[in-house]
């Protein structure tokens, strides 16, 4: 039986896959053909006019119907063998596989805190400029937010679609008072922070008791709310105009400028912007492993014990006296806090801010390198960090692609497609996430992971 | 019959000092009436059966008592043996849990199951856990005390893992236990949070012959060295009239019985509504209604 | 009184679209639970497609008749578009079903970012409008010199959406089809073992969504005779307020919270400012689920212990 089974799956059907693979080719004629092959364009008249590119759709339809029948034909049996040879060993990781799980984190930050100086050393100060701040600040940045809602999303299991309003609160908390008050970053972090977190409970008190994806669109709406005031509450936040020459941040009252009492005089350096940017690197750094040192703390207090219980069972941890309105709550305020400081930093180093910054789609590429990278998971969500943003951050180098199909070719626009086309992807070849598994916060004898598919994803 | 019961208190032993008296408490879902005017007593020390046919509303007056449902009408009133008293219809859920200390257990276990067996004891002990972190401040600190109160916890955890003797699955997802060892885990779980009365959903539902036996000796021993009231709810009748002193049975939410085992079980009411249970009873039942319907015609 | 007629009529031509685009949103949550996050931007392809197709008829084909052209765009685009949400289902959507709850729509909002990016990739980033298709109407009342008009647009997307929503509303309540979707959105597991071939019924309830997301998609092109590649986000985000207003599985529900949402907006811009117009539809759904999260038709959720 057994054997029949995997004959069946070992012998493609040619004749099946090129049906399947000519039928794929269809739909997407059908679908392609006029999005693709009828491009409308306005001419000279500002009438639209249809511009008929068939030799493209052509080219796509032809990689379709290939395509899917190279996946029928050869990579699905692979796939159906090595998961069956996976399933029949045991899962027993090796000595190899457990080192790395070990050492991975402090040879990652290790890495972390030596990139500028290796960067510098390779490209010299002005050629850092690029990959200090475009890769190592914003993948930064972005694994800091992942950090911050996966206490919310990962932790305590609230799907919190509007994360990037505490965000914005963060940032237009600095943006605001630094330029009106002209109060410094080091005061303001943690009042932006204490003003996210506070926006967190306020917005968390009425909607924590909703349940599962209602929870999502009402933080969803209060998200969209946020940003909606931003750009109509124009005395107070100029609109969509934004706010900008926002102060830097100091190093301690030692500004990074020109002036005599500069970072760049004082220290006897060439004047040179990189200085700003790898301290700035090594803030937000410093952020981000304060948000990962918080939240592992707390994982294995008796509050961050409550969230994961929460996540697993709301009515259990009802029936044994925990307070789980209270719980909620403070996963809430706790992500919202580590969404406003790196709001306020955000701020400080972009020098402006517009509500254009704090779209929904911020809000969902949080939450997916939370769900990519493995709710829970701190290694796990990095990880997605560096793969999504860093990903889309490389296809920004892809210009060399002009010289291929023209000038027209813009690279840029491939961005958010392939990052779309990526999300969908991995949950359909993970969709528990990179790293599924979960480490317990304490053992008696032995520490065992446990298997993703016992841990609950949570229901509100 | 009820009022009977309640004109003469002095012979009841479970109406002396009860650590539960249920007062004319009533459910209503829409139109329907799930409790209907019950009135009963767990006494302290007591191992309490609560039985009916399925539908009863059994596991609705278990919901009321602990706060999942709050009764249209009636009152809950839980007494320690400190003397402290508490009005279960007016608390939310997690306070009785936390300051009624009423633990339960479900019908459908639930557990943490991606947690570990210890990591599941260790939530039951929340609250005083939550104080000893200062609300989490001093235990982010990492300071002595509430390293101290951990190290009771666990201390607390394995005792009641020795109990129920699943000390060899403590680092294991509770969710990879066998079901018997998830049952009795719900258990440890709910004694973790020291409660003065035990609500036990069904615990023998799904249990071997052995395993019911080994539930048994679990909860007696719970009642002997703990001093822990227990109510449950349980179909298994080698359970009930085993090891329960006192036994309330229910049918379509009315009280149809209440007295000690041997009592119940010659009940004609109740072996009319448990009519069918047992292949063996279904010939005695049938001879008694028989003699019951004679009675009436003569 | 004639700016309450006025915006009345334009509050129900809106609502109708968004009632049109809600019961995707309704349909398939009852079905399998999901909120269905690509259903704007499928909307928003629809209308490209009715675009593109309209394009084609007037001026490659140089068709004269407009009512003609509609309708054979309209038929064009929700063919396309029933495909384009099939193969959607088919290719993220199945595979993970019944696996972690947030994979689906992860998955979903991955697919609306695609689809959104595709179209701006394909048909480029700019508004494209149309040269406006009917032009006049009725002048219902006329006082203060102010005129109260039901344009022929309007009364189009009146009639178009009366129509198919008596259509769709046989096939739901009338058909072997709908009643297999009754079935699976009580008890898929019972409704497989008892024949019903679940997969083919999940499949359809996409495309019926669809079907209704081209139509307020075409009716969208026709009634602002502009559409624009990110136009899925908003009206889908409004639609799905109407489905959880109504009751979030109901289909009278959605239609009704559809006209609901579209009135409410068209007043607050017609007596307050247009600038909130936006907050008054986000605060409402936020509104209504804290206060009331059954929606007006739907069924209260009980909590089982």
């Amino acid at each position: 039986m057994a054997a029949d089974d995997t004959a069946n799956k070992h012998g493609p059907d040619i004749a099946a896959a090129v049906k399947d693979a000519l039928l794929s080719g269809l739909v997407a004629l059908a679908l392609f053909g006029p999005l693709i092959g009828l491009r409308t364009e306005q001419n000279m008249r500002n009438e639209l006019v249809i511009q008929s590119r068939w030799g493209l759709v052509a080219a796509i339809i032809a990689v379709i119907v290939i395509g899917r029948f190279l996946m029928l034909t050869l990579v699905s049996p692979a796939l159906a063998r090595r998961r069956e040879r996976v399933s029949a060993t045991p899962e027993h990781p090796s000595a190899l596989r457990q080192a790395l799980g070990k050492w991975f984190a402090p040879a990652s930050i290790a890495f972390l805190f030596l990139y500028p100086i290796l960067i510098v050393s390779l490209l010299g100060f002005q050629g850092s400029l690029k990959w200090v701040d475009n890769f190592g600040i914003q993948i930064l940045i972005y694994v800091m937010l992942g950090w911050g809602l996966n206490i919310v999303v990962g932790l305590a299991g609230l799907l919190d679609l509007g994360y990037v309003a505490f965000y914005a609160v963060g940032a237009y908390s600095y943006a605001l008072l630094s330029s009106h008050f002209g109060l410094s970053f080091w005061i303001l972090l943690p009042m932006a922070g204490i003003f996210a977190a506070l926006w967190g409970i306020m917005l968390g008190f009425p909607v924590l008791r909703l349940r599962g994806d209602y929870l999502a669109i009402v933080t969803l709406a209060f998200g969209e709310i946020i940003r909606l005031v931003l750009i109509n509450f124009r005395e107070l936040t100029n609109g969509s105009a934004g706010i900008s020459s926002i102060p830097k941040v100091t190093l301690f009252g030692i500004p990074f400028d020109a002036s005599p009492g500069g970072f760049a005089k004082m220290f006897d350096l060439p004047l040179s912007s990189a200085y700003y940017k790898i301290f700035l690197y090594y803030l937000i750094l410093l952020l981000a492993l304060l948000t990962a040192f918080v939240t592992i703390r707390l994982r294995k207090l008796p509050v961050g014990r409550a969230w994961e219980a929460l996540r697993e069972d709301e009515i259990a941890c009802r029936s044994l006296g925990i307070n789980t309105t209270n719980t909620k709550l403070t996963a809430f305020a706790l992500g919202a806090l580590f969404a406003g400081f790196a709001g306020s930093f955000f701020a400080a180093r972009q020098g402006f801010v517009s509500p254009e910054s704090f779209t929904f789609m911020e809000s969902a590429i949080i939450v997916a390198i939370v769900v990519l990278g493995g709710m829970g998971s701190m290694v796990g969500v990095a990880l997605a960090a560096v793969a999504m943003i860093g990903g889309t951050e490389l296809l920004r180098e892809l210009a060399f692609l002009k010289t291929i199909f023209g000038d027209n070719f813009n690279p840029d626009q491939f961005r958010m497609l392939i990052f779309g086309l990526a999300m969908v992807g991995i949950m359909i070849w993970k969709p528990r996430g990179f790293v599924s598994s979960r480490e317990p916060t304490i053992f008696l004898a032995e520490k065992k992971a446990i298997s993703g598919s016992l841990v609950k994803e949570g229901h509100g | 019959m009820s009022e009977l019961l309640q004109t003469a208190p002095a012979a009841l032993p479970w109406e002396n000092n009860p650590v539960l008296a249920v007062e004319h408490v009533f459910m209503r879902f829409g139109g329907l009436i799930a409790v209907n005017d019950l009135s009963f007593s767990v006494g302290r020390g007591d191992i309490t059966a609560l039985i009916g046919p399925n539908g009863a509303g059994k596991t609705t007056v278990f919901n009321c008592i602990t706060g999942f449902y709050k009764p249209t009408q009636g009152m809950l009133r839980l007494q320690h043996a400190s003397g402290a008293t508490f009005l279960l219809e007016r608390m939310p859920d997690f306070r009785i849990s936390a300051k009624a200390r009423v633990a339960r257990t479900f019908q459908n276990i639930r557990l943490f199951s991606g947690m570990t067996v210890l990591e599941n004891l260790l939530v039951a002990q929340h609250n005083p856990l939550m104080l000893a972190s200062g609300m989490t401040v001093l235990g982010i600190l990492g300071l002595p005390g509430y390293r101290r109160a951990e190290h009771e916890a666990v201390e607390r955890a394995k005792y009641w893992l020795e109990r129920t003797g699943l000390t060899p699955r403590a680092d294991d997802p509770a969710g990879d236990l066998p079901y018997g060892a998830q049952r009795r885990l719900e258990i440890a779980r709910a004694m973790c949070t020291g409660p003065e009365l035990l609500c036990l959903d069904e615990p023998a539902a799904g249990l071997n012959p052995r395993e019911s036996a080994e539930l048994n000796a679990l909860l007696l021993g719970i009642r002997e060295t703990e001093k822990t009231s227990l109510l449950l709810i349980e179909h298994d009748m080698s359970v009930v009239m085993e090891i329960s002193d006192h036994v309330i049975v229910l049918e379509y939410g009315t009280k149809i019985a209440d007295g000690t085992p041997p009592e119940v079980r010659n009940d004609p009411r109740v072996i009319a509504a448990y009519l069918g249970v047992d292949d063996r009873e279904v010939e005695v039942v049938e001879e008694r209604l028989d003699q019951i319907v004679e009675g009436a015609a003569t | 009184m004639e700016v309450f007629l006025q915006q009345l009529i334009n509050g129900i031509t809106l609502g109708s679209i968004y009632g049109l685009i809600a019961i995707g949103y309704t349909m398939v949550f009852g079905i399998i639970g999901m909120v269905n996050f690509s259903h704007g931007d499928v909307f928003m392809t629809s209308a490209f497609f009715a675009l593109i197709f309209l394009l084609v008829l007037t001026t490659v084909f140089g068709m004269s008749s407009m009512i003609l052209a509609l309708i054979i765009v309209l038929i064009i685009a929700m063919v396309l578009t029933s495909l384009l949400s099939w193969a959607i289902e088919r290719i993220a959507y199945r595979p993970l079903r019944g696996s972690f709850r947030l994979a689906p729509l992860i998955s979903a909002i991955g697919m609306s970012i695609v689809l959104s990016n595709f179209v701006q990739v394909a048909q480029g980033p700019r508004n494209k409008p149309i040269p406006p298709m009917f032009t006049g109407g009725f002048e219902v009342m006329n006082a203060n010199n102010f005129a109260v008009t039901l344009s022929y647009k309007q009364l189009m997307i009146w009639v178009v959406t009366a129509v198919l929503l008596a259509a769709f509303w046989y096939i739901v309540q009338k058909t072997p089809l709908g009643r297999a979707q009754r079935a699976c959105e009580q008890d898929r597991k019972m409704a497989a073992l008892l024949g019903v071939n679940v997969d083919r019924t999940i499949s359809l309830t996409f495309v019926m969504g669809a079907a209704l997301a081209a139509v307020a998609g075409t009716l969208y092109l026709s009634y602002y005779g502009v559409v624009n590649f990110s136009d899925g986000f908003v009206p889908g985000v409004k639609a799905f307020t109407a489905a959880v207003l109504g009751g979030i599985g109901s289909l009278p529900g959605a239609v009704i919270g559809g006209l609901l949402i579209g009135l409410i907006e068209t007043f607050w811009s017609g007596y307050f400012s247009i600038d909130y117009k936006d907050v008054a539809a986000f605060s409402i759904l936020a509104i209504v689920l804290i206060f009331m999260p059954q929606g007006l038709l739907g069924r209260p959720e009980v909590e089982k212990v």
